[in-house]
């Protein structure tokens, strides 16, 4: 009896064994003679993000510009959240090219480009890479990948000249969650933002060190209300938790990555966000025009890759206006946040007198220092 | 000094203020766990008990309006996980080990299923209780804040360790904790006293879990965790199994974890990376200096696979 069932047993095993077989056949094929190539118009693009989709944030920003991509006839996306910058980001691009028949994919988290997102452009040539945040090198990378990114760093600047005319402590907070260049830019335009209103403003930064820790950004988020600091902005996956935690603590909020007003109407003041709309639609545009993709995208908020929140019921008169002269400025293109003369917050000149790093100064991404007026340390 | 400006005092005071908002979701995990590990088996899966209660208790509390509601919900669905391991581990050859891993991963899993729709909405938080009105600085005022969940779990904490000792339900759990063969000469069944156990420690779990999604952080997201159901199930060895030590504990790890960002806050600016590891650093120099080579662990229960 019981050697009867382990036959049957084997034998349906085998034929489960043979029909997957089967369809992994199948599935190279379909892989070597992609679907989408028999359709012109048809095109797949693939999102991949770090977190989920919702989360107010970083991802949501990708996801929204994602969203806008649908809605363009002939494009189908295909998505997958919460992929750990590990090998598992490898096997996510390798089944939306082999399973979706994506021809454009978009890893969108930092630690996806090097190594993962090189491997898949080397084993896959005529798939087409972007990665958000990469630095892309031409004598180093592969023609099909590519980085795209944008001066987000204004979008702090503007945050800080309304927390500049917020603040009665005049001491304002930064929830950070690592020491990188993109992070680091943050906290000094924030800051350099503020001390456009008041040179007498410090900026408390506290570093969590990870992405996403939601118990330790509000414990952050409350040691800089327990200091004094009265305007909170922050640079995290997800900034949810602190601005709800800063709101709570009666602090006002600049956002960061999507609009969180909806979190906190009456204490936001404004925010810095991504436009990822605009580029993805431009990528795409030219992938069905048949033009090649560029390999370095960049670009501020006179390009539309940042746009900033709604200004929030509780900006002042005064802020409003410095808010619209300096955004305008910023409009024409070519604003510098980081101008001499100017010193890090160890007392060594990183801007001499009448030197200047525009938004588009390659510098500005290999970052390394707090300014003058941060309390905070990198390491 | 003005009323902002608490300078270095900010140190102690974020630490006191930490250990009461993060210990809550490590007291009443280690508190389920203790009941759970004094039955004589051990449930790893409450970390994944945690993330189910936290969702369900943000997406109950979202759909109903009431935060309480969202905190019977989280408990009833931490006492079905509960149950659901204490009914599996009571098969034969089964390792309770390894389902608590099992069910680690699939709380978390549904957790993320379910909870997808409910990242977005705002869900209304628990009650706290200002015990710093005496004060008129602020920051004492926020830090003596405390969340009534926080105040049950210390009772429960000093209820547990006298119903241990003192009462029959508490005998009969250490007796069937310690052996088997003396509880089923007593007459006792341990398989249904483990399952109801193991249930009501997914039950306090779950409830852990609420305290995350519904006071502090106060929302719903996939990374809302950090590892406290897993910690927690470590304190309790920590404790030596005495739920006033789980408190303890709870209250220590809560207070160092505060650590890190109350020195940044302060101007220690320097190695914050060593000082976010000071609770398992704490951890590691506590059990080395209370091991010995020659005994085992003093107060563990006999029948724990772990220290069998």
């Amino acid at each position: 009896m019981t050697e009867r069932f382990m036959l049957s047993r084997r034998l349906s095993r085998r034929e489960l064994l043979k029909t997957s077989a089967a369809g992994a056949a199948l599935g190279l094929a379909s892989a070597s003679f992609p679907i989408s190539r028999a359709f012109a118009a048809a095109l797949t693009v693939g999102f991949i993000y770090v977190g989920p989709k919702d989360d107010y944030g970083y991802n949501q920003a990708h996801a929204e510009g994602a969203a806008t991509l649908k809605a363009i006839e002939g494009v189908s996306v295909v998505e997958e959240e919460n992929v750990p910058e590990t090998v598992d980001v490898q096997k996510s691009m390798e089944s939306m090219i082999n399973l979706d028949g994506a021809s454009l994919i978009f890893p969108t988290s930092f630690g996806y480009f090097d190594p993962h997102m090189l491997a898949m452009c080397a084993k896959f040539p005529d798939v087409q890479f972007r990665h958000c945040g990469g630095m892309w090198n031409k004598d180093k990378h592969p023609m099909n990948a590519g980085s795209y990114f944008g001066y987000i760093g204004l979008g702090q600047y503007l945050n800080g000249v309304a927390a500049g005319h917020a603040t009665k402590t005049k001491k304002i907070g930064f929830v950070a969650a690592k020491p990188i260049p993109q992070v680091l830019l943050n906290i000094n335009s924030f800051l350099l933002g503020a001390r456009s209103v008041d040179p007498t403003i410090t900026c408390q930064v506290i570093f969590t060190g990870e992405w996403s820790l939601a118990v330790k950004e509000a414990e952050a988020t409350n040691a800089l209300v327990d200091q004094g600091a009265d305007v909170i902005t922050c640079h995290v996956d997800s900034p949810k938790v602190v601005v709800e935690t800063a709101a709570g603590r009666g602090a006002f909020i600049c956002g960061y990555h999507a609009n969180q007003s909806p979190l906190a109407p009456e204490k936001y003041l404004t925010g810095a966000e991504w436009n990822w709309a605009k580029v993805y639609k431009m990528f795409v545009d030219d992938l069905v025009a048949g033009k090649p993709l560029p390999n370095f995208t960049r670009g501020g908020l006179a390009d539309g890759f940042v746009k900033m929140s709604p200004l929030g019921p509780a900006v002042s008169e005064a802020a409003r206006a410095q808010f619209d002269g300096t955004l305008a400025e910023m409009m024409k293109g070519g604003f510098s946040v980081i101008k001499g003369p100017l010193k890090n917050n160890k007392g060594d000149v990183v801007a001499t007198e009448g030197q200047t790093f525009v938004e588009a100064a390659i510098e500005l991404e290999s970052m390394d220092y707090l300014v003058e007026g941060v309390v905070g340390s990198t390491a | 000094m003005d009323a902002t400006e608490i300078g270095l005092w900010g140190v102690p005071l974020a630490m006191l203020g930490g250990a009461i908002r993060v210990s809550t979701p490590f007291i009443f995990v280690s508190l389920g766990e203790a009941i759970t590990e004094r039955s004589g088996r051990i449930n790893l899966g409450l970390e994944g008990t945690l993330v189910f209660g936290a969702m369900t208790a943000y997406a109950v509390a979202v759909m109903t309006g009431s935060p309480w509601l969202g905190l019977l919900a989280a408990a009833a669905a931490g006492l079905c996980f509960g149950l659901f391991h204490g009914w599996i581990c009571k098969f034969r050859g089964v390792n309770d080990i390894a389902i608590g891993i099992a069910l680690m991963l699939f709380g978390s899993g549904l957790a993320f299923f379910f909870g997808k729709p409910f990242i977005q909405p705002s869900a209304p938080d628990l009650p706290a209780i200002p015990f710093g009105g005496w004060s008129d600085v602020p920051q004492v005022q926020a830090a003596l804040s405390v969340n009534v969940l926080f105040l049950i779990g210390a009772a429960l904490a000093v209820f547990l360790w006298w119903a241990f000792r003192n009462t029959r339900a508490g005998l009969i759990l250490r007796v069937v904790g310690d052996s088997s063969d003396a509880a089923r000469a007593m007459g006792l069944n341990p398989n249904t006293v483990r399952l109801l156990a193991t249930g009501l420690g997914g039950a306090l779990a779950g409830i852990g879990g609420a305290y995350l999604s519904l006071y502090y952080p106060g929302s719903w997201t996939e990374g809302i965790s950090s590892g406290q159901g897993l910690m927690a199930v470590a304190l309790v060895i920590f404790a030596r199994w005495n739920p006033l030590g789980c408190f303890a504990a709870a209250l220590l790890f809560g207070g160092a974890g505060a650590l890190g960002p109350a020195l940044q806050s302060v101007g220690v600016t320097q190695g914050y990376y060593l000082f976010y590891a000071a609770p398992y650093i704490l951890t590691l120099v506590i059990m080395i200096a209370t091991s010995s080579p020659s005994r085992s662990l003093a107060g563990a229960p006999g029948e724990l696979s772990i220290t069998k």
